[in-house]
């Protein structure tokens, strides 16, 4: 029988089989990952003996033993005699102090306005976020350019006062938008449509300026609320808002300015990026609350909040920045090339081709200081204000809720409430990439 | 693509539909030195292209061909010397290289697709960006080309879903919706199949036929026999011999042409 044969031709097509049973479906997926050989099924039974020594308690205390309903300390503590038995989370207590963990000390009376601030930015950010959602560029002019306005009015009353200096400088930028215009046509000798862009840049800066201004100077009827009062995770999500939304242009800038070929922007970008990445947050936050009006000249304040926004967003811009200079370092030269080829400047090159790739490839990095930012924003409480957490610690003096849970019902709201931010920021991100995968990489 | 016996009556015939300009100076190039460092990259490079002339650029790796072409619209700077394409001199000045890189189309050996647009996209993009084209029009020219290069039914697909050849005839397609006066191949077939070449070399003999100016780096030499008015070899960053194809192929002058032509022609 052992005759070699070198020459052979299929006479027929082999069957295509489906695939065998024991590999498909639950038993299959089990087979495959829990009970594919002894060791596997015995850390597969250690794992879950484990998960149920954690979970177990946490149900026991968080659900099952828990107090739902009660006006003070007296409906959370264990009955009399009864040491130690009734341990339940005192879900009473976070009930009765919710105002306060999210509003701070806001006014009772003003705080339809900061309801309407969080309404807003819902309204906004849900369609923003979703795919499939129209308007896109009117929803994000909403978003960033008048949510910011109007969201700062109803949250401080607006009612600013402002300088004549500032209006003269803001008809200045008018007035020299109309002077070039016609230096151009006199001198230039361009005609009414060629300095048509100079015109809408200048005059259109101006009066968006004055606008703002002017909103936010007017006296809408809306007492003052300063921003000492407000607190809890009101003050938690102004500053991881404001944060990530001005840190990530900023980062995308330092990180295109640390890969410039002018050397002068090059060095600045980068000891800026060290300089912020080199000193802890505490720090900056330390500095610019307590040493900066060391420095500022007599009768010149401006507002704590302001400066802690301020560093929070320079600290993580200089994060953003090395980030998504990773993100564009990996994307090879032909894409350079193949834009310039094309005719596309620095850019439109950088805008269209190069920051859409290296932004996608980076969204986990990005995803990931936002939520160290988000997170980070904890540590205003070294500067005296109160956040989401600081909030809730300092309701732990209070003697009419003081129970032996009480720390821990408290903290675990804090962790709950931190939770459900930052893990829905994560679903997003693994959302965003799978959408924007456009697939088959080589 | 094999080494076709090819008719040279025929191929007379072919040469006399493509019209040639006398006059019409499509690139010139006046002693231009390029320096990578201290590595003299190009040495004294002299070439003029008429305007519809086919150029074939070959040699062994590393003899500055691509370098060369890509000095052209200026993805590589040159140190010395002249450089004129379409009567306008490259510099330093920006806006003249903006025109320049309007009137010059390129493909490369990678393709450079965007992977991240359609291929409609990757098409449209540069005529609305650049030429500040309507976008309803610039689709209907993207597709006028992608029908030309054969592949309209992937218009809407990623590059990374076609294969290489069908990502290179995009990209040819993709320069053409900019209507280039000249067109420079680098190396369009040296990452593809076999299987694949022959696809893209039928759109780039389609180009010559309609009279583009072309320049091609390229290894392909039936290509070069079928289309080029002129075969350039260059080794070590000179140009060593430029000959009619007939004559080059027959009857190579230079030793290192000879030794060059007998490695690549001879397996």
């Amino acid at each position: 029988m052992a005759k070699t044969e070198t020459f052979q031709i299929r006479t027929e097509e082999a069957p295509l089989l489906p695939a065998p049973v024991s590999t498909t479906g639950l038993i299959g997926w089990m087979r495959q990952n829990l009970f594919s050989s002894i060791s596997n099924t015995v850390l597969t039974v250690i794992g879950v003996i484990i998960a149920y020594w954690i979970i177990a308690p946490f149900i026991q205390f968080a659900f099952i033993d828990a107090i739902w309903t009660g006006d003070d300390r007296k409906a959370c503590l264990p009955p009399e005699g009864s040491e130690g038995e009734h341990m339940g989370a005192c879900w009473a207590y976070v009930e009765a102090y919710f105002p306060q963990f999210i509003y701070g000390r806001y006014p009772t009376d003003e705080i339809w306005r900061v309801n309407i601030v969080y309404a807003l930015f819902a309204l906004l950010l849900v369609p923003l976020a979703m795919p499939s959602m129209p308007l896109k560029k009117l929803n994000s002019i909403l978003f960033l350019g008048v949510f910011p306005i109007v969201a700062f009015v109803l949250l401080t009353g607006g009612n600013i006062s402002i300088s004549s200096y500032t209006w003269i400088f803001v008809a200045l930028i008018a007035a020299v938008g109309v002077a070039i215009a016609a230096i151009l046509m006199v001198a230039g000798g361009r005609d009414f449509n060629g300095v048509k862009p100079v015109l809408i840049g200048f005059v259109g800066t101006a009066v968006v300026l004055a606008i703002i201004l002017g909103f936010v100077s007017a006296n809408l009827g809306l007492s003052t609320v300063d921003t000492p009062v407000w607190g809890g995770l009101l003050v938690t999500l102004v500053i991881a808002v404001t944060g990530i939304v001005a840190s990530l242009p900023l980062g995308i800038a330092l990180a295109l300015g640390r890969r410039s070929t002018m050397p002068i922007v090059r060095l600045v970008s980068v000891i800026f990026i060290e300089f912020w990445r080199g000193v802890p947050l505490i720090t900056v936050l330390f500095m610019s609350s307590v040493m900066l009006p060391l420095f500022l000249p007599e009768g010149v304040t401006f507002d704590k909040l302001l400066r802690v926004l301020i560093g929070v967003t320079l600290f993580s811009a200089a994060y953003m920045a090395e980030v998504v200079r990773g993100g564009l370092q990996a994307i090879p030269k032909g894409q350079y090339e193949g834009a310039m080829a094309l005719g596309l400047r620095f850019w439109p090159m950088m805008y269209l081709i190069i920051l859409p790739q290296a932004l996608k490839l980076v969204i986990p990095g990005i995803v990931n200081t936002f939520i160290g930012l988000f997170k980070d924003t904890t540590l205003v409480l070294i500067v005296g204000m109160f956040d989401l957490l600081g909030q809730i610690q300092s309701s732990f003096t209070d003697p009419t809720w003081s129970t032996p849970t009480q720390g821990h019902t408290g903290y675990l709201f804090a962790a709950i409430v931190f939770f459900v931010f930052c893990f829905g920021m994560s679903r997003y991100s693994i959302f965003m990439e799978r959408r924007l995968h456009t697939g088959h990489k080589r | 693509m094999s080494e076709n016996a090819v008719n040279a009556e025929e191929l007379a015939a072919d040469r006399s539909k493509m019209m040639i300009s006398d006059t019409d100076v499509a690139i010139e190039i006046n002693n231009m030195n390029k320096w990578y460092g201290d590595f003299h990259v190009l040495r004294d490079i002299n070439l003029k292209v008429m305007r519809g002339e086919r150029i074939v650029i070959c040699g062994p790796s590393g003899s500055g061909k691509s370098t060369m072409i890509r000095c052209i619209n200026r993805l590589e700077e040159h140190q010395a010397g002249q450089i004129v394409v379409d009567g306008i001199e490259l510099t330093n000045d920006l806006k003249k290289i903006d025109e320049i890189r309007r009137e010059v189309g390129m493909c490369f050996q990678h393709f450079n697709l965007f992977p991240h647009l359609t291929i409609l996209e990757n098409c449209t993009l540069a005529p609305i960006w650049v030429r500040k084209m309507p976008k309803k029009e610039a689709e209907e020219v993207a597709m006028h080309y992608l029908e030309r290069v054969k592949i309209p039914e992937q218009a809407l697909k990623y590059p990374g879903q076609l294969s290489g050849g069908q990502q290179q005839r995009v990209a040819i397609a993709r320069s053409l919706c900019m209507s280039p006066k000249i067109m420079l191949f680098d190396e369009p077939t040296s990452a593809l199949d076999p299987e694949m070449i022959k696809e893209v070399l039928d759109v780039m003999v389609g180009l010559a036929e309609e009279g583009m100016t072309m320049l091609c780096v390229t290894h392909e030499m039936g290509f070069a026999r079928k289309v080029a008015n002129r075969v350039i070899f260059m080794d070590a960053g000179q140009i060593v011999e430029q000959n009619e194809p007939e004559d080059f192929f027959v009857n190579p002058q230079h030793e290192r042409t000879k030794l060059f032509l007998s490695q690549i022609l001879h397996h």
